[in-house]
């Protein structure tokens, strides 16, 4: 079910306005209406849907907008044109009072720089939302202390946050946002200033946390390893345009442009791409009962393999049969392949990643056979194409190596 | 000169058409300044004394307690305890009204640009004009006495409270500020949760220069007929008589140090 709908939505900062406005819909770029206008646009035309319960991650380079998106949707700054909605309800059409009220139970925030209250005690920052709604304190310190243990500060309540290490604040930011049991996160970089061990540890301890409260939550960062361990789908925006949006894998392996490609070069591929993406699919065949060590042998000429994959009518796989095992067969004038399918053979399912499947080159030269949950055979992953997803090499350079490496 | 003319022609204006205005204002501002000196004046100097030597202690610690001990018992011995009390009554009611008056000015200024850019060039024109020229319309509009003198002190004194005000508002980090936006604080929760807490050391500060400022001006207006040391200062000096000068002067002085020692620190919390 979809949380939040952004539609048309563009924001100019700057005097003006409607000349800009003019010049963004006859599609001018951001450069020219810079000059032109002195307005500038930091969110152009942006369209999205956010499901219920999905990290939903925004990536992209320092200036490309994502703030400035981000903070339309609670209005801490104002949409220029475009509409918003969160639960079908419009923000843009709200009036003052809808809209803090909004903000005071279903949009809640994090931020880079904690903005915490230094002069006030960690429990009574977690609990400050509550405060503004007006929530007794008996009631708003119960429920601040609840969420300060989700979040492991349990101990702290009584210290002065500014005494707290940056981890230890984001948790507390963390503790304030969910204290007023929000539908919605908004993340802006929450742990981009965090030192990398505990960027990691707070990132495990949010998928944790999401996994027990399945919030919608919208999360910003400009790095990819970051975007790729929390969302379930990732936005790319570049000068104020959404880009691309997508699951990590689609956006890794059809990067839509060339800032899209330059984010995912230094990405670690292994770990994202899957079987399923590089696996060679519809795979010449023998099958079991139709055809004979002659048919498979002239298969294995026309298409210059050493071996074939071997399945039933239905495509269920059986296992491998090898070029010398069948032209011995035929030598023998046997009229099946049935002895000489060799099944002692590991199979992946499309999820499988790179990673999952590089110890099992080491096993066999074969290709590894991608089967289904019914074991019907959907493609073969040739031990070339995985070395090349891993390398980054193509495969005719990897081909090149593997022969040199033969003959030695 | 012309321009005299009309400033004379819009005084009379002034005290013709709105003299109900001010004489109200002497009144309220007789009866606050009365009943602050009657306070001051009644107690027992050594209560007095055991007083401030007691805040001092709470708020800026020991060794400016015993200096606010000797001053005071210093200034006890040269005779004009009285003449030192009503000065700080009078600074006490001036800076009362102008803290009143200048801490809403300063949030108002930090809060919006209007106000701001009309208050900014205002605060400005007063704090260059010299402290005496304060004391002209003060005259005209309350004659001669205390009240003038309270009255040109409130607007002298009142420039740095304002000031320190709005830039301790305009300092609070933004990021706080749109956290605070961001769950649904309303502007006055804004103020009072989270600006004027942690505006407070610098609005502090300000009011710290404010009681200072009042101080200097009590003593100056003692020329328009304000009581107090002052006016012993202006006997020693008209009457040539250095000794009397030197010892109200020296007076004004310890005054001085002990209210900017302990108001200095009342920001911070307790000290050891
Ligand atoms: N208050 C403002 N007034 C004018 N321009 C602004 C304002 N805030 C942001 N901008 C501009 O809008 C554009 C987008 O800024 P935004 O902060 O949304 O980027 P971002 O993607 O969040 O970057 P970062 O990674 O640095 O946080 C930038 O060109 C920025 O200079
Ligand atoms: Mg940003």
């Amino acid at each position: 079910m979809e949380k939040i709908k952004i539609e048309k939505l563009s924001l100019v900062f700057g005097k003006g306005k409607s000349k800009a406005l003019k010049m963004l819909d006859e599609g001018k770029s951001k450069a020219e209406i810079l000059e032109a206008t002195g307005c500038n646009v930091a969110v152009r035309d942006a369209n999205l849907t956010i499901n219920e319960g999905e990290i939903f991650v925004i990536m992209g380079l320092s200036g490309s907008g994502k703030s400035t998106l981000l903070r339309c949707i609670n209005r801490l700054i104002e949409p220029t044109t475009g509409k918003i909605f969160v639960n079908n309800d419009e923000i843009t059409r709200m009036s003052d009072k809808e809209l803090l009220n909004i903000r005071r139970t279903e949009l809640a925030m994090v931020f880079q720089h904690f903005g915490l209250l230094p002069h006030r005690t960690v429990l009574s920052n977690v609990a400050f939302g509550l405060e503004l709604q007006g929530i007794n304190r008996v009631d708003r310190d119960k429920k601040a202390e609840e969420t300060i243990e989700l979040v492991g500060l349990k101990g702290y309540e009584n210290q002065k946050v500014s005494e707290l290490s940056g981890g230890m604040q984001q948790r507390v930011g963390l503790a304030r946002g969910l204290a007023n049991a929000p539908e919605v996160l908004l993340m802006d970089e929450a742990f981009s200033a965090l030192d990398p061990l505990i960027r990691s540890q707070m990132q495990d301890e949010l998928l944790l946390l999401q996994e027990k409260m399945q919030k919608t939550i919208l999360f910003i960062t400009h790095d990819l390893e970051e975007a790729i361990k929390l969302g379930d789908r990732i936005a790319i925006m570049k000068d104020g345009v959404i880009v691309q949006v997508g699951n990590s894998e689609d956006i890794i392996t059809n990067p839509a442009d060339d800032y899209v490609k330059s984010f995912v070069e230094n990405v670690d591929r292994s770990k994202i791409v899957t079987a399923g993406t590089i696996m060679f699919e519809k795979p010449k065949l023998a099958r079991l009962k139709k055809d004979g060590p002659a048919v498979v042998l002239r298969t294995m000429r026309d298409i210059g393999v050493t071996s074939l994959p071997v399945v039933r009518t239905n495509r269920t796989f059986l296992g491998f049969v090898k070029i010398e095992d069948v032209v011995d067969l035929k030598k023998k004038e046997i009229k099946t392949i049935e002895s000489i399918i060799r099944d002692s053979v590991m199979t992946v399912n499309p999820d499988t990643t790179v990673e999952d499947m590089l110890p099992l080159l080491s096993k066999t030269n074969l290709p590894i056979p991608v089967v289904n949950e019914d074991n019907h055979l959907l493609g073969v992953v040739t031990p070339t194409s995985l070395i090349a997803e891993t390398t980054g090499k193509d495969t005719i350079e990897i081909d090149e190596i593997i022969q040199k490496a033969i003959a030695l | 000169m012309i321009i005299g003319q009309y400033i004379e022609d819009g005084v009379n204006w002034l005290t013709d058409n709105f003299s109900g205005v001010f004489d109200g204002i002497n009144t309220g501002m007789s009866s606050l300044i009365q009943v602050i000196e009657s306070v001051w004046i009644g107690l027992p100097f050594y209560v007095t004394i055991a007083l401030f030597t007691g805040v001092a202690l709470w708020k800026a610690g020991r060794s400016n307690a015993i200096l606010t001990l000797l001053g005071l018992v210093f200034i006890y011995f040269t005779g004009f305890w009285e003449e030192t009390m009503q000065t700080f009554s009078l600074v006490l009611a001036s800076a009362i009204i102008a803290l009143a008056i200048g801490i809403p000015l300063g949030i108002w200024s930090a809060k919006n640009r209007t106000a701001n850019s009309i208050i900014r060039p205002i605060l400005d024109f007063m704090q260059t004009m010299p402290a005496f020229v304060y004391l002209i319309p003060a005259v005209l509009f309350f004659g001669l006495g205390t009240v003038p003198g309270a009255f040109a002190t409130i607007i002298f004194a009142m420039p740095p409270v304002v000031r320190l005000t709005s830039l301790g508002i305009q300092q609070v980090p933004e990021d706080i500020v749109e956290a605070t936006k961001a769950f649904g604080a309303t502007p006055q929760q804004l103020l009072v949760k989270v600006q004027l807490p942690l505006a407070m050391p610098t609005i502090l500060a300000g009011v710290n220069q404010t009681i200072m400022m009042s101080l200097s001006m009590v003593v100056i207006a003692s020329m328009i007929g304000a009581k107090g040391l002052g006016e012993i200062v202006l006997q020693g000096i008209s009457q040539l008589r250095i000794g009397l000068g030197f010892e109200s002067g020296l007076a004004v002085v310890l005054l001085a140090i002990i209210l900017d020692r302990i108001t200095q620190n009342l920001g911070t919390k307790q000290k050891k």
